[in-house]
């Protein structure tokens, strides 16, 4: 890899306590503390969040596309996984 | 100004301003303790919830009816899974959990130290005892710890699942013929006191219930939610005809709401204390699926350190 080259960064910002950390973009940093420094400046500059992660983008493994049918088709046929699947006659409250 | 308030006071505000805590905000040690000792024991009641639910998937009475309780006892252990993990942003690892649940150290809902002798007790539990766990959770989706509040609005989305196909077994034994009615009412009978048990002890014998309600950790009391849950359900029993095993049931004009029986506390103690029909066997099983499982992690720990080492030796220099 380049010395000089800037690793990437994925940057996650909570926007309240009690909210998960959520994906806002990417930017280069050289080190994680920079990258947090740059998150502030550039995805919270009008007080989107009080929390930031930086996670290094190579760090990150993800679902390859190409599997996608294999890995989520499955749950598609499952109907009886959702709650509307049974019928609670409408007089039965709280259910 | 000059006024000297102390970290537990400012704490102390921050909770009560609604405020939610997450793992690097400062916490009272007490706080994290209590969060630790309640999670990990939420978390190790739905891996053990799994023991007498599983107990009849080979024997469910058809395919349909095989799949909802397969589909059921995997979305328990995925509920155990969001709840240590929460509970694992507090320090404590899950190793150290799982070592005090089988060593008894750490305590689970009594409820799944009974036994399910009959396939209508498979609809009871949807229907009362996930009735009763959904009665505590959806009060937990606002409890002041941030990860906590965060899987139980993903369980509360799932539990809803539980508790109507565990009604729709019931109703279909309660609609079906004289020996069906007789099976869900006899399930009803073993399941209805251990299902009030499940709030916990009475308020004025639960020491640490008006702490956790000052921390926002719990938001109503064992009792109020006792009595939430059987206002709701006694009209469900009803409807299906069958008969709450409490003589002193009855519906209160003035308070507008049920009046019931005193539970026995002896044997909600006694279970408690380790001496319920299945303490024994639940946790010998955890320990034996455990142990039987060791060599799986193992290998998998292995071939990922092989993976590894290929892909050094693969990757060109820079």
């Amino acid at each position: 890899m380049n010395k000089n080259h800037w690793k990437l960064y994925e940057v996650f910002v909570r926007s309240k306590n009690g909210l998960a950390h959520k994906h806002a973009g990417s930017l280069h940093a050289a080190d994680a503390d920079m990258a947090i420094k740059n998150a502030r400046d550039v995805y919270t500059r009008r007080s989107e969040g009080i929390s930031i992660w930086v996670v290094p983008s190579d760090q990150i493994t993800a679902s390859s596309p190409d599997e996608k049918e294999a890995l989520f088709a499955p749950s598609d046929d499952k109907v009886y996984r959702h709650p509307t699947f049974y019928d609670i006659p409408d007089d039965v409250e709280h259910m | 100004m000059g006024t000297n308030i102390s970290i537990e006071e400012k704490f102390q505000a921050y909770v009560d301003a609604e405020n939610k805590v997450e793992p690097k905000d400062w916490m009272p040690e007490k706080y994290r303790k209590t969060l630790v000792r309640q999670i990990s024991q939420h978390a190790h009641s739905e891996v053990i919830g799994m023991q007498p639910e599983a107990n009849w998937i080979t024997r469910a009475p058809s395919l349909r009816a095989k799949l909802i309780l397969l589909a059921k006892v995997q979305d328990e252990a995925g509920h155990g899974l969001y709840l240590y993990s929460a509970a694992e942003t507090l320090g404590t690892s899950r190793d150290q959990m799982i070592a005090d649940l089988q060593s008894g150290k750490a305590k689970y809902s009594s409820i799944f130290n009974y036994p399910t002798p009959s396939w209508a007790d498979m609809g009871t539990i949807g229907w009362l005892v996930d009735g009763a766990a959904i009665q505590n959770q959806v009060m937990l989706t606002r409890t002041s710890y941030g990860p906590y509040a965060r899987a139980m609005v993903k369980i509360c989305k799932e539990e809803s699942f539980h508790q109507r196909q565990g009604y729709e077994i019931i109703m279909k034994l309660a609609q079906g013929t004289p020996e069906q009615k007789k099976m869900a009412q006899e399930s009803l009978n073993r399941w209805w006191w251990p299902s009030l048990m499940m709030f916990g002890p009475s308020d004025d014998n639960s020491p640490n219930s008006e702490q956790s309600m000052r921390w926002k950790i719990k938001r109503k009391s064992n009792d109020t939610l006792r009595q939430e849950f059987v206002n709701k359900t006694v009209p469900q029993a009803h409807y299906l005809g069958l008969t709450i095993p409490d003589s002193d049931l009855k519906w209160n004009e003035k308070r507008g709401s049920y009046d019931f029986g005193e539970i026995n506390w002896d044997e909600f103690y006694n279970v408690i204390q380790g001496n319920g029909p299945c303490n024994k066997e639940r946790i010998a099983h955890h320990v034996k699926a455990h142990e039987e499982g060791a060599w799986v992690r193992e290998a998998a720990l292995a071939y990922a350190e092989k993976e590894d080492k290929r892909r050094q030796n693969t990757t060109p220099a820079a």
